[in-house]
């Protein structure tokens, strides 16, 4: 086990500053296993960018990296993200 | 673009918790008020214009625009120290927040409640029991916390009047006791969360926070108890915390 690991919590602020729903309620299924869970219990690995991975499988399932003005995101390995738009931030 | 936004707070008050710990009250302007267990980024802007951002859980129950944070000083964080050495009513930082819509409990989930924290991870905890309390929630709570020594039990005189009516709190005390204590001396784990904890046919809502290596010991025993995976939530803070 990695101790610098953390999880969707940790994360939260930026994904706030980035989508206009809650993400870390927002289910999301691994391409790998199939396991569906809510990003705030995802895996979360933070270096020169954000690393989201599997909880149950470890698979990666997306990157967020940020450069000054710039931000790429990519959920390559999630096959579906669901969100709720009633859940107020 | 999402709605989060940077916005001043202002200091109104300091307490010290623990030699290592301090409440910081702030008033926030426009605080359209927050969820037990939510948290809030800090951000630091020295004159030179280079910036560094935290994130910390928000310990006090919904209350207006006032907002009370808990901070572990770190001797080598360059933001709790900030926070824990230098901050007096009247100064102003940023924050954004409420953050965070999946480590949270409102009295209309009901429970009962399982509640475990390493260290400072009792902060957001702390805000689930403080929110029950200003509701009148009888949920059914259990709250087991590790601390390193009595005198770094966090909250430890408030915990104790909060007690009763429901809410029982366990501590383990890990690396040193005082000379009566008949409580448990060691890391969670199975054992203990068999005597001390609650019975997974009760179908408790499980929160844990704390250090990454104590949240995974945690929610492994847990789940191996028998603990469905989907109720036990985890919030975890890396090697350090704070």
């Amino acid at each position: 086990m990695d101790e610098l690991m953390l999880d969707g919590n940790a994360i939260a602020g930026l994904l706030g500053e980035l989508f206009a729903v809650e993400m870390t309620t927002a289910v999301g299924t691994c391409s790998s296993c199939g396991a569906a869970g809510p990003v705030g219990a995802v895996h979360v690995y933070r270096g020169a960018g954000i690393v989201l991975r599997c909880p149950h499988c470890d698979a990666l399932l997306g990157t967020i990296v940020r450069a000054e003005r710039r931000t790429w995101i990519s959920l390559a390995g999630m096959r579906s993200l669901e969100l709720t738009a009633m859940d107020s931030r | 673009m999402g709605g989060l936004s940077w916005q001043p707070a202002k200091v109104i008050q300091v307490l010290s918790e623990t030699p290592r710990v301090k409440t910081i009250a702030f008033d926030v302007e426009g605080w359209l008020g927050h969820r037990a267990g939510q948290h809030v980024d800090v951000r630091l802007t020295a004159e030179d214009g280079y910036q560094a951002e935290r994130s910390y859980s928000i310990a006090s129950a919904p209350s207006g625009r006032r907002i009370e944070l808990t901070v572990e000083r770190l001797d080598d964080g360059e933001v709790s120290t900030y926070l824990t050495d230098e901050l007096r009513p009247g100064d102003r930082i940023e924050l954004r927040g409420p953050i965070g819509g999946y480590f949270v409990w409102e009295p209309t989930q009901g429970g009962p409640l399982l509640l475990i924290a390493g260290g400072s991870g009792i902060v957001p905890l702390m805000a689930m029991i403080r929110e029950r309390a200003r509701a009148g929630s009888h949920v059914g709570t259990k709250l087991l916390f590790s601390s390193r020594s009595w005198d770094d039990i966090i909250y430890r005189d408030e915990l104790g009047r909060l007690s009763g009516d429901g809410l029982s709190v366990v501590h383990t005390l890990t690396r040193s006791q005082p000379p009566t204590w008949d409580g448990y001396a060691r890391r969670i784990d199975q054992e203990m969360l068999i005597e001390a904890g609650t019975d997974p046919d009760d179908r408790p809502r499980v929160y844990v926070c704390g250090p990454t290596p104590f949240v995974e010991a945690v929610a492994n025993a847990l789940v191996q108890l028998g603990h469905e995976p989907l109720r036990v939530k985890t919030e975890r803070f890396g090697a350090t915390g704070g």
